[in-house]
């Protein structure tokens, strides 16, 4: 409370009677005390992990010597949290895992994050869409480069997809307990490949209508669903009440299609992807972590099989 | 006796092949234009990764078959051996912190991956064709690489079969996977002795894949007409559709006329005999994995005659698989995996269009 002026020393300076020191003196006395306080006060904050906001923001200090405190940087991350704090020394052998499972999900971030950037720029509409894709090719700054990225690292998702579906089948890993979790994988690389199709049609041209025809006309031959397929007609389907026309919302490829696999493509498909991620990334942990490298195991030690 | 089989013998014809198609090749530049289109460079990547990748996994996989064998052949060995190719030693924490440990790598791989991906959009455009006219047919009109596996399958089955029944059964005989394979062996760890059956009709699957890919980009041409790489895709190339139905071609042929066959040629007996040798195919396929599964080819000889010699440890996994999961398995392996090259060969090789025609379906 010494920087607050006393009721009576205020009264002296405002009407000027004798006092001990000059108003002056008494101005830049207090003056000298805040700035002391103000460096104090500023060499505190010199180191910001000390700092009420950083504390705040991190909650853990990073001091790393202490190992306590690496395995709350993993803890209490929510990016992070879904490591365990340590793991076996073999697992972060790069030739075990090919590191193919965590590309794949950083691709999708990636597509996720170029995605959305597109969306800015596009309108699901025929009078629009192919316009708009030149427009983004040559008046957007830097349109290009994000429309290239956006396809590449979908072409690059899919075939991450397929090398770590490998390396899991190589290294056995589908095995007791983790049957569930590579289920789960399959309808993750079925939504990878959906996701990828229903792009293909986006920019309205020749390449993604044929394609995006070719693969729904196979749709109409679904059995028992479809107007050309087994039993269909039998069923009393037509072009107009079948499998293909909910997808294309109509019998042709036009601008319902558009928009349904725009819908799909930017909300639908990416939501229940997410849902199965999380599934997939929860179950790794709780099926007990990466598979190995594990101690190989030899055949004179099979263990019967249990008869009930 | 030297093996006739060894490396450099394989080497030498594969190199022999590839020079007698690089003598035929009549237009490099078709062959670059398929090859360089931005949309099939994933292919040509997969062409070079694939192999590294199986590289990586075989030689993690050899490793380990060493250890086993050094360790099944020395019991006491067995008892006091670590069990891992590198194995731990004293004073070394069995236990890694995640962060930096882990967390390093994953950033270094974000990083090495953007990387990738920027040098590979500011060299190669996304394409962009014409706007889109359903007046002006695409000719070749293709799916998605990754997809053509699906569109080449339409040359050889009708598109309920392509296009909705064989992608359905692949994904759900990819999920009935972990569930038929009864193997408790190689969990965790690379290894091609102890899982011998399933990593081969795995990998049979996946090269299936792959080969109908590269089928569907870099041989199919205009008009899905089957071009060899190096010739030009002629625009106005006809083939002439010679294709017959089995029921058919042994009706008006020469023995089938000899025989009095001519009824199979009409209803109800195309339908019976087609239903016999969709069955008769079934068994065969059955019989014929039942063989693959149990057999030991090193002890295969032909004087004196056993083509059946059963190997043990397969016997020993075959007595812990069930019935269903037996079934199930010869279902999916049968359907998929024998199906599709007998059908493509039935097709390329002999013109057999269907084997079995029904009013509702031909298969």
């Amino acid at each position: 409370m010494a920087d607050t002026p006393d009721p009576k020393e205020t009264k002296q300076l405002t009407t000027g009677t004798d006092g001990k020191k000059s108003m002056l003196e008494k101005v830049k006395e207090g003056t000298s005390a805040l700035k002391d306080r103000a460096v104090d006060e500023a060499k505190e904050y010199k180191d910001p992990q000390e700092t009420q906001l950083w504390k705040s923001i991190f909650r853990v200090s990073h001091d790393r010597s202490d190992p306590r405190n690496r395995s709350l940087a993993i803890l209490s991350n929510v990016f992070l949290h879904l490591h365990p704090a340590k793991i076996n020394r073999d697992a972060v052998r790069y030739p075990f895992t090919w590191g193919m499972g965590g590309i794949t999900f950083y691709l999708f971030i990636v597509l996720t994050f170029t995605g959305v950037l597109l969306m800015f720029y596009y309108h699901p509409t025929k009078a629009d869409a192919f316009r708009d894709i030149l427009y983004l090719e040559h008046d957007v700054p830097f349109g290009k480069l994000l429309r290239n990225m956006h396809r590449w690292a979908a072409h690059l998702m899919v075939i991450t997809t397929w090398l770590h579906m490998f390396r899991v089948v190589l290294t056995g890993s589908y095995k007791r307990p983790r049957e569930f979790n590579w289920c789960v994988g399959v309808v993750l690389l079925v939504l990878t490949l959906l996701l990828s199709f229903t792009g293909y049609l986006l920019p309205d041209d020749q390449l993604g209508f044929w394609a995006v025809t070719v693969g729904t006309n196979m749709a109409r031959a679904t059995p028992m669903l479809g107007h050309e397929g087994p039993f269909g007609p039998q069923l009393g389907l037509t072009a107009y009440n079948d499998v293909r026309f909910g997808l294309l919302g109509g019998s042709i490829v036009d601008s319902n299609a558009l928009l349904r696999s725009y819908i799909w493509h930017c909300i639908g498909i990416p939501l229940v992807a997410s849902i199965f991620m999380a599934v997939h990334f929860w179950r790794i942990r709780k099926d007990g972590g990466i598979s190995g490298p594990a101690p190989v195991v030899l055949e004179s030690e099979m263990k019967a099989v249990k008869k009930k | 006796m030297k093996r006739l089989l060894n490396k450099w013998t394989v080497l030498g014809v594969a190199l022999l092949i590839v020079a007698l198609w690089a003598i035929n090749v009549h237009d490099w530049h078709q062959l670059w234009t398929i090859s360089s289109t931005p949309d099939n460079i994933p292919i040509v990547a997969m062409l070079l990764l694939v192999p590294i990748f199986t590289w990586m996994g075989v030689r993690q996989a050899v490793a380990n078959d060493r250890l086993i064998e050094t360790l099944e052949a020395d019991p006491k060995l067995a008892k006091t051996h670590h069990r891992k190719v590198e194995p731990w030693r004293p004073g070394w924490a069995r236990e890694l912190h995640v962060w930096p440990y882990l967390v390093r790598i994953e950033f270094l791989a974000t990083v090495i991956v953007t990387v990738v991906l920027f040098v590979w959009s500011i060299a190669l455009n996304a394409p962009l064709e014409e706007p889109a006219n359903p007046n002006l047919t695409m000719n070749p009109s293709k799916a998605p690489w990754y997809f053509l596996g699906l569109q080449e399958m339409l040359v050889y089955f009708d598109p309920w079969i392509a296009g909705v029944v064989m992608p359905s059964i692949i994904m759900v005989g990819l999920m009935a996977f972990p569930y038929v394979d009864s193997n408790p062996l190689g969990n965790g760890y690379y290894t091609l002795r102890q899982r011998r059956f399933a990593l081969w009709m795995f990998g049979a699957g996946f090269l299936q894949w792959i080969l109908l890919i590269v089928i569907g980009t870099f041989i199919r041409g205009p008009g899905w007409i089957w071009f060899w790489p190096g010739q030009t895709w002629d625009h106005n190339a006809v083939v002439f559709d010679k294709n017959v139905d089995l029921h058919d071609m042994i009706a008006t042929s020469g023995i089938g006329k000899a025989l009095h066959l001519g009824f199979l040629a009409t209803n109800p007996f195309k339908f019976i005999f087609g239903m016999i040798v969709v069955t008769g195919f079934y068994i065969v396929g059955g019989l014929f994995f039942h063989w693959l599964m149990t057999v030991d080819f090193k002890k295969i000889t032909f004087r004196p005659l056993r083509l059946f010699p059963k190997n043990e440890f397969e016997q020993k996994i075959l007595s812990r698989t069930s019935l269903l999961q037996y079934l199930t398995f010869q279902f999916f392996a049968v359907s998929v995996l024998l199906a599709l090259p007998v059908k493509l060969i039935l097709r390329l090789a002999l013109t057999i269009k269907y084997v079995w025609v029904t009013p509702w379906f031909n298969i």
